[in-house]
């Protein structure tokens, strides 16, 4: 992958950038990494709706809360391991329980952040946040996805939670992207395998599925850039009409994209799943590839998954 | 200064009913804070019934003082300034804890009316009233924002993440007030966690700072006239010394009554102390 693609945190920066410009009511909440969030341009262009409280994330997710109820809409933009854990209970307490409208944009999500090791790395944040009423956990596939679900979560009222990678992902759409949250996007319809990615795994499903096309599969693609509420539809769709369902995630297999369409699967009493994502083990400094491939995040494994499914 | 006098005397009388008010609705609820409700009854008292810019038949009045009671678990008192305002019926009152009520145990603002940030979990409200205040000052609203937390609540480091950007954003319209009442959940203060001399503490942190009597109602009516007319770029917290449980003697100072309902004889007993005012 290496320079090819866009990291989706340069999205977040650049239509938070746009947003503000836009509108005066827009504010972000900077802790110290406003460099490595992108976050500096509105700082520079929005001084008046931009605040940098230090290193001190507690604190960022209260103060966003106040504001809130002021009618402003604050993003509070830090990394996905202190967004989703130093401030998950202020997040609870003070963002989901009174249902306001906060923001949480986190970059550094997933394996992305890969030379800083375990410790940065983020594979717990959306099946942590996704068992607090009134959260939306929303992650793009690429840079336009971001900027488009960036732009949609400020007309989407309450809380909602938006993860990013550090390192360019490649893209797979372009900028006339339109995309809903809450509703997955259906990149390629098909009937003999469902592939349900999000955030930076999509592009590797999408290479797994044109290969699976190529030995004559007809695969069913779909961008799950909502986990939730998850699209309860196309998930019900998958399980129905195909019965075969490959889940692939940049996050632990436990709680994530993965479980949730296990949930349906096991409640519908129909359907087999496969998922692929990190292993329920923490990372280390390594190249990003590397740990994809430490946790079975590979076209390979989503083709081996394939016929797994078929043999059994 | 006869004026004076009787205006103050007016606000001790009223920080009587709310004292009998929380109690009652402890004792019918067989569940609640007494402890900490009676020993900030008085700046509750002040705020509501003289100091805050407020309309209670429009509780989202963008232009409104806010309070925020950090220290949520003492809202019996809280709900009782507010119902005796007006902002709803005084029929919820017995309601406090009940399955449908407004009044939950801690205070929700998408429930209740007047609440301006749900809040109970402790260390947490003082964050959130630094965020009303800096958008009170980018948006030239002359509105302040009151915020109380305890003193066993001080413990917490949010807190103190709070009180930096409160300095560092000078928000000289956010008003903290500290219930010292010395004792926390589990023992006193000084054995739990030692907080030391918290108005030196906030004024290291870039307060404007002043310790006062927090039952002494002419005290506290200056302090807050001082404190909104100060524009001088500093946060102001209020350090108020205080007693749990303050007018009810067998409650004053006893640890057992942070989160305890009075029985029958203890309730009788208490509203006629109450009635008598503070001695």
């Amino acid at each position: 992958m290496g320079n090819e693609g866009r990291a989706l945190r340069d999205a977040f920066g650049d239509e938070i950038l746009a947003l503000g410009k836009e509108n005066p009511d827009i504010y972000v909440i900077d802790g110290d990494v406003g460099k490595s969030c992108k976050t500096l341009d509105f700082a520079a262009a929005c001084p008046r709706q931009h605040l940098n409280v230090g290193i001190a994330e507690q604190n960022a997710c209260g103060m966003a809360a106040g504001i809130a109820t002021t009618g402003k809409i604050p993003f509070v933009s830090t990394y996905a391991a202190f967004g989703s854990m130093r401030m998950l209970e202020q997040i609870r307490q003070e963002i989901c329980y009174p249902k306001l409208n906060v923001k949480i944009a986190c970059s550094h999500g997933g394996l992305t952040p890969a030379n800083d090791g375990a410790s940065h790395q983020c594979i717990e944040d959306m099946g942590i946040l996704r068992t607090l009423p009134n959260m939306t956990i929303v992650m793009g596939a690429d840079y336009y996805a971001t900027r488009a679900l960036v732009r949609e979560s400020v007309n989407y009222p309450g809380p909602v939670y938006l993860r990013f990678t550090r390192d360019p992902i490649p893209i797979v759409y372009d900028e006339t992207i339109k995309l809903t949250i809450g509703k997955a996007n259906i990149i390629k319809e098909g009937n003999d395998i469902a592939i349900i990615a999000n955030g930076d795994t999509v592009n590797i499903a999408q290479k797994a599925a044109e290969k699976l096309e190529k030995s004559g599969a007809s695969v069913q693609l779909v961008d799950m850039h909502t986990v939730k509420p998850i699209d309860r539809d196309v998930v019900l769709d998958a399980v129905h009409r195909i019965g075969k369902i490959i889940t692939v995630e940049d996050h632990n297999i436990f709680n994530g994209l993965g479980s949730a369409v296990c949930e349906i699967a096991a409640e519908e009493g129909m359907g087999k799943v496969v998922r692929i994502g990190v292993q329920d083990q923490f990372g280390q400094s390594a190249p990003y590839e590397t740990l994809l491939e430490l946790n079975g995040i590979t076209v390979e494994k989503i083709v081996e998954a394939y016929s797994k499914l078929n043999n059994k | 200064m006869h004026q004076e006098k009787k205006f103050i005397q007016e606000l001790e009388q009223q920080a009587i009913v709310l004292r009998k008010t929380a109690l009652t609705m402890i004792y019918q609820a067989q569940s609640g804070h007494p402890g900490g409700s009676l020993s900030s009854a008085d700046i509750i008292t002040a705020l509501y019934f003289h100091e805050m810019n407020i309309e209670p038949a429009n509780p989202g009045w963008e232009d409104r003082d806010r309070f925020i009671l950090s220290k949520g678990h003492v809202c019996p008192i809280l709900y009782s300034a507010l119902a005796l305002r007006g902002y709803f019926g005084m029929e919820h009152l017995s309601t406090l804890r009940k399955y449908g009520s407004i009044l939950q145990g801690h205070p929700d603002m998408k429930k209740c009316p007047g609440i301006d940030i749900s809040t109970g979990s402790l260390g947490q409200g003082l964050s959130c009233g630094v965020g009303m205040a800096v958008v009170g000052k980018r948006d030239n609203k002359n509105y302040c924002v009151f915020t109380l937390v305890g003193d066993g609540e001080c413990n917490e480091g949010q807190i103190w993440e709070a009180a930096q950007s409160a300095a560092k954003y000078e928000l000289d319209n956010l008003v903290l007030f500290v219930d010292n009442n010395r004792l926390q959940n589990d023992g006193p203060c000084e054995d739990i966690m030692p907080t030391r001399d918290l108005r030196e503490k906030f004024a290291a942190f870039g307060f404007e700072t002043y310790r006062i009597n927090g039952h002494d109602m002419s005290e506290i009516i200056e302090t807050l006239d001082k404190v909104r007319n100060n524009k001088d770029g500093k946060p102001k917290a209020i350090v108020c010394d205080t007693v749990k449980g303050r007018g009810v003697s067998f409650m004053e100072n006893v640890v057992a009554w942070h989160g305890i309902a009075p029985n029958d004889q203890e309730y009788e007993q208490a509203v006629k102390e109450i009635e008598g005012g503070l001695k």
